[in-house]
């Protein structure tokens, strides 16, 4: 109980003076994560807007492959990722393994699946509504797509901030792909991991503080985005 | 009809317009033609096939079998557009709703601006351009529809019981709307429920029975005396 409390106490003291370490791990933390965010943006939002409007063979085996990506073991992707980007691996000559981009990638391949699905579920919900009166306006394709992703922004937008919630959250891949080097490679949750199994259980805390205040504020931001979107616009 | 030749893709004619869904012939062999400036009411018991025709008529369904024809000699289709029963209105501003519409048929800049602030003022909604359009009233979100609608400047406007979850004012008011509409020049098909609302507006009555036309004529001699004995039954309900 008294390492716990004089642990906590560190800890907080840590965070209240902004600790060079603690802060180096967070900035990086969230640099990593956002960038992932970003990627994962770019590929999810549109392959969720496309199996949300397209019809197509085998379109509910894509749907149900979404859903189930969703829970893929972040430990198997970075290992996959791990044997891509070895030495010997098939995009080894690049030399990412243990470095920031390799986590992106890692990353990225993790919150793809969440994003997309999240995605074709909001926009296929637009659709079915919105479907007559754009072909009654005779939209094409893309000015259908466009739209429905424009007005279903707010909803998009928490669903950007669940997938740098679990970036920011995971562990399983970076550690493996970025191998948790000290001021390269190390983020928040890896550091947790190694500190711990150090001792160094005020970092470890102080970290951990950081975190869980992120994660939560992200969902008490995504919370009021939605509902005042819901108030603004119906 | 002598100005049928200034109106390009009209009359409209269906002919032997068939649709089935889940063994069903919703509609059956229609044959209709919607003459330009004129307007069309269609009439029928729930389930008698309104709604399908009019989708089949603007195109957003195509039919099992038959077809539809545009204009006398060109195959264009006019202009046309559409008001639903329940407006389905984007997740902007009224006016916002407007110039999207208008940009999908590449009408931007200047020229939306000044077709949007027309429609709305048409339709008494100046004064609300600017609030989200979802959050507006029933009324005033299917008035807003039809100045979507209208700011299209569509050629045919197809009208789906745009007044059916309306209370009577609102009614009335979407009423004088789609007359200043027709009196632009635009066809009116249209399908309601309310005989009196279509004894107001209509010059052409299309009534439907199961799926099939069993009277197509002159408005006034609809409500005299119609012909089919469906359409006198439906006649006689109402008055009840």
């Amino acid at each position: 109980m008294d390492t716990l409390s004089q642990s906590f106490a560190l800890a907080l003291g840590m965070v209240a003076h902004l600790d060079p370490r603690l802060t180096q791990i967070v900035a990086l933390s969230i640099a990593v994560s956002l960038a992932s965010t970003f990627c994962s943006a770019l590929i999810g939002l549109p392959l969720g807007a496309a199996v949300a409007i397209a019809r197509f063979p085998g379109r509910s085996a894509v749907i149900v492959a979404l859903n189930a990506a969703m829970g893929l073991p972040p430990v198997v992707v970075g290992l996959l990722v791990y044997l891509l980007l070895s030495r010997a691996g098939p995009l080894g000559r690049f030399g990412l393994l243990f470095t920031p981009p390799a986590m992106v990638i890692a990353q990225t391949i993790l919150i793809v699946p969440i994003i997309a699905a999240l995605t074709r579920q909001i926009v296929e919900d637009a659709w079915g509504e919105y479907r007559e009166q754009l072909r009654s306006l005779d939209a094409s394709w893309l000015q259908s797509t466009l739209t429905l992703l424009w007005d279903t922004r707010w909803s998009l937008l928490t669903v950007l901030l669940a997938g740098f919630g679990r970036a920011a959250s995971e562990v399983g891949a970076v550690i493996i792909v970025g191998g948790n080097i000290d001021g390269v490679t190390r983020v928040m949750t890896t550091a947790i991991a190694l500190e711990t199994s150090k001792g160094d259980l005020a970092l470890a805390l102080g970290l951990g503080i950081v975190l869980l205040t992120l994660v939560m504020a992200l969902n008490v931001g995504a919370h009021l985005t939605r509902q005042w979107a819901r108030a603004r616009f119906g | 009809m002598g100005d049928a030749e200034i109106v390009a893709g009209l009359p409209i004619v269906a002919s032997g317009v068939t649709l089935v869904r889940r063994g069903v012939r919703v509609l059956d062999g229609v044959d209709l033609t919607i003459e330009p400036r004129s307007r069309t009411f269609i009439l029928g018991a729930n389930g008698a096939g309104k709604s399908m025709l009019l989708r089949v008529l603007h195109g957003l369904i195509v039919p099992d079998a038959g077809r539809v024809a545009w204009g006398r000699d060109t195959a264009r289709p006019p202009r046309q557009a559409m008001v639903f029963q329940r407006p389905v209105l984007l997740r902007r501003s009224a006016a916002g709703n407007i110039r999207h519409a208008l940009a999908i048929a590449g009408i931007r800049g200047a020229d939306a601006h000044r077709r949007a602030d027309e429609a709305l003022a048409r339709v008494c909604l100046a004064a609300i351009a600017d609030r989200p359009a979802r959050v507006l009233s029933g009324g005033e979100q299917q008035r807003l529809a039809l100045a979507r609608a209208s700011a299209l400047e569509p050629e045919v406007l197809f009208l789906d019981e745009p007044t059916a979850s309306l209370d009577p004012p609102s009614s009335r008011a979407v009423e004088g709307i789609v007359e200043s509409i027709h009196a632009s020049g635009t066809t009116i098909v249209m399908t309601t429920h309310s005989l009196a609302q279509a004894k107001r507006l209509a010059d052409t009555v299309v009534f439907l029975a199961a799926g099939r036309v069993t009277e197509c004529t002159d408005a006034a001699r609809f409500f005299k005396a119609p012909r089919s004995c469906e359409a006198r039954t439906f006649i006689e309900g109402e008055r009840l």
